[in-house]
């Protein structure tokens, strides 16, 4: 913290600012208006990921504005000397997988960017949170952002996760618990044995969705898992700086008996695989579960009666069976390569239902490198699958991926806002086991029911 | 870049009884695409406001013409999703300088004070009076004094005070922004910029 400002913000030096093309043109405008430089360029790295095409991005990008934007991107870094990942470019990909992959992120730093899932980050024990472009603005020309100090809150999840319950279900069910704006104005830790024992992969799903319950941002404390990740990667510290970066984020633990402003535990065991059936990510239920009627539902009846009208849906309806159009595996949220394995898992010996496009957007080049290397390719090609271009896709669809209106989609993404998938799209968001049970039957399926013939 | 002074607002309201207005529909992602920040307020509330043939929807509150003013109230959650600044820009750029909500997300209050349009936050009972009185009378005049901060249903008298920090108050009264204010401390992040571990 540079300063405190009385009865106002604190400013905040920040350690690495991501950004991409859709939030920083008029940021860069801004700084010509006044006439400065960029203050750090070294901190800021810039990747295209949210309007980008995932098929053919040899080709020049056809759609006009976007690729205004995307050169927009390329002549501001250019000018201002920030490195730049842009199509094509062998670290290209979704700004919140690239970050980690590259060592940018790491423990105790602040990191920002102008996009609303940078709480990814908070993964690996950092401070990360989404700005607004006046705000990336602001980290260009000065380093620093201002940043009242939020309250704080600390979600334990106990005991361990069953089969066919992944870290996107335990988002998916704290959101539901919370509500979307149950964390708003908190900054979330989370803790117990379920995180301890998660993958960093995981910890990012989880953290990534910390804003679809309201949260500043959500992290979770560093341990010998977040070291050994971000060991070796290209901009991680080496040598002397390493055992030095290694002594600091060692200190970054929360103290036995500390207080928050807000602590709630979970358990487990109460975890099921869930699936939203609502426009907002806190509409959730585990896939066994009906549609809560609305004079059951905390809020208001009229916004939950046009939320399920919007989704032709009915209180009481069972989820399971439901007819589905499209299965959407990718974004910043599950579109790792752990999500699809997961995928994989599923379909591997079985068919693409015939009613289902299904779109495989990896959340990076090296997302998609992996998929070959280890195989995945070849299994999900068998099953009837193919593999788009790393970008942020039709998570909200700023391209070409669009799902049609009226169309059911699972989607391993994180909004199931209304039109967020394309004008009149309808989201039903899910894990990566989920969409893979969907996109075999066609259907609203329990991933454990194929898990569990696999096992027999 | 500086913006408008903000002191007193007397005006009309349009009311948006909706919860978790999420900005999604506050800009629909495919308008994000421009360089420059012009035109939002075209598609402020697209998808609510026009059909797929771009012709309005009646039954929209910005499409009915008894309700106009230069401040928007909403339901509670007011702006939660996507960080895009396009949001506050949007809302902006219609023409609204202040949005009354029980509840606002994060980013889209922090959006809104950095451009200028101001974030009132009231009680849920004082929420559902604003409208009432609307539902009443379209033409309902509310009082908001950013010095005094409270706002006022004037046909009632009916008052309630809000919260802002004393930096951005100040800010707003001015049409100061936060990088005008950073760059003069300039030297001071230097010096905290050589001891930072990372």
């Amino acid at each position: 913290m540079v300063q405190h400002i009385e009865n106002g913000p604190d400013v905040l030096f920040i350690d690495r600012h991501m950004v991409h093309e859709v939030t920083s043109p008029v940021a860069f405008l801004g700084l010509k208006d006044r006439g400065i430089k960029v203050l750090h360029p070294e901190k800021t790295f810039a990747t295209a990921d949210h309007n980008t095409p995932t098929i053919n991005q040899h080709l020049p990008v056809e759609d006009p504005l976007s690729a205004n934007q995307l050169k927009a991107l390329e002549e501001n870094s250019r000018e201002y000397g920030i490195s730049y990942w842009g199509l094509g470019h062998e670290k290209n990909g979704i700004v919140h997988v690239v970050g980690p992959e590259y060592g940018i992120t790491q423990p105790g730093a602040t990191i920002v960017c102008g996009d609303s899932h940078t709480s990814t980050h908070g993964a690996f024990g950092a401070i990360a949170f989404g700005i607004g472009t006046s705000e990336v603005e602001m980290v260009l020309a000065t380093q620093c952002i201002m940043q009242a100090k939020p309250k704080s809150m600390r979600i334990n999840v106990e005991g361990s996760l069953s089969l066919g319950v992944t870290p996107k279900d335990v988002a998916l069910y704290i959101i539901s618990q919370l509500t979307t704006s149950g964390a708003t104005g908190y900054f979330v830790e989370y803790a117990g044995q379920v995180f301890r024992d998660m993958t960093m992969e995981g910890r990012m799903t989880v953290c990534n969705l910390s804003i679809e319950m309201g949260a500043r941002g959500g992290m979770i404390a560093p341990d010998e898992k977040t070291y050994n990740y971000v060991k070796g990667r290209e901009f991680a510290p080496k040598g002397a700086a390493l055992d030095k970066a290694m002594a600091y984020w060692e200190t970054l633990y929360t103290d036995e008996g500390a207080q928050f402003d807000k602590e709630i535990t979970f358990d487990a065991a109460n975890i099921e695989p869930m699936i939203t059936y609502g426009t907002n990510p806190g509409m959730g239920i585990g896939i066994s579960n009906n549609i809560p009627i609305a004079s059951a539902v905390e809020g208001g009846v009229a916004t939950y009666q046009k939320s399920l009208q919007y989704m032709a849906f009915n209180e009481g309806d069972q989820m399971m069976g439901k007819d589905i159009d499209f299965v959407f595996l990718g974004s910043c949220t599950n579109g790792r390569i752990e999500d699809f394995r997961a995928f994989t898992s599923i379909v591997k010996g079985r068919k693409k239902a015939d009613n289902v496009t299904a779109w495989l957007v990896p959340g990076s080049h090296q997302v998609e490198k992996a998929i070959k290397e280890e195989g995945l390719l070849d299994i999900l090609h068998e099953a009837g699958f193919d593999l788009r271009e790393p970008g942020c896709s039709a998570c909200l669809a700023m391209n070409d991926d669009k799902i049609p209106a009226g169309k059911y989609a699972v989607s391993t993404s994180n909004r199931n806002f209304e039109g967020r998938q394309g004008p009149g799209s309808r989201t039903l968001l899910a894990s990566p086991l989920v969409a893979a049970a969907a996109a075999v039957t066609g259907k609203v399926t329990d991933p454990r029911e194929l898990m569990e013939i696999e096992t027999v | 870049m500086a913006y408008d002074k903000f002191n007193k607002l007397t005006s009309s309201a349009v009311p948006l009884p909706i919860e978790n207005v999420d900005t999604d529909q506050i800009i629909p992602a495919r308008f994000l695409k421009a360089t420059e920040r012009k035109g939002f307020g075209d598609n402020l509330f697209r998808d609510w406001r026009y059909n797929v043939d771009d012709s309005p929807k009646k039954d929209f509150v910005l499409n009915n013409p008894i309700y106009k003013g230069s401040i928007l109230v909403g339901g509670k959650n007011f702006g939660s999703g996507s960080s895009r600044e396009h949001a506050a820009w949007a809302v902006y750029d219609y023409g609204f300088r202040c949005v009354v909500s029980s509840f606002f997300a994060d980013i889209f209050r922090n959006n809104c004070l950095n451009i200028g349009v101001l974030p009132v936050q009231v009680s849920p009972e004082f929420l559902h009076k604003i409208f009432t009185a609307i539902e009443g009378n379209p033409n309902t005049e509310l009082e908001v004094d950013l010095p005094e901060q409270t706002i006022t249903i004037l046909a009632t008298g009916e008052k309630e005070s809000f919260e802002i920090n004393d930096y951005k108050k100040s800010n707003m009264l001015n049409g100061f922004d936060d990088i005008d204010y950073l760059l003069n401390i300039k030297g001071q992040i230097s010096e905290f910029a050589k001891d930072t571990p990372l």
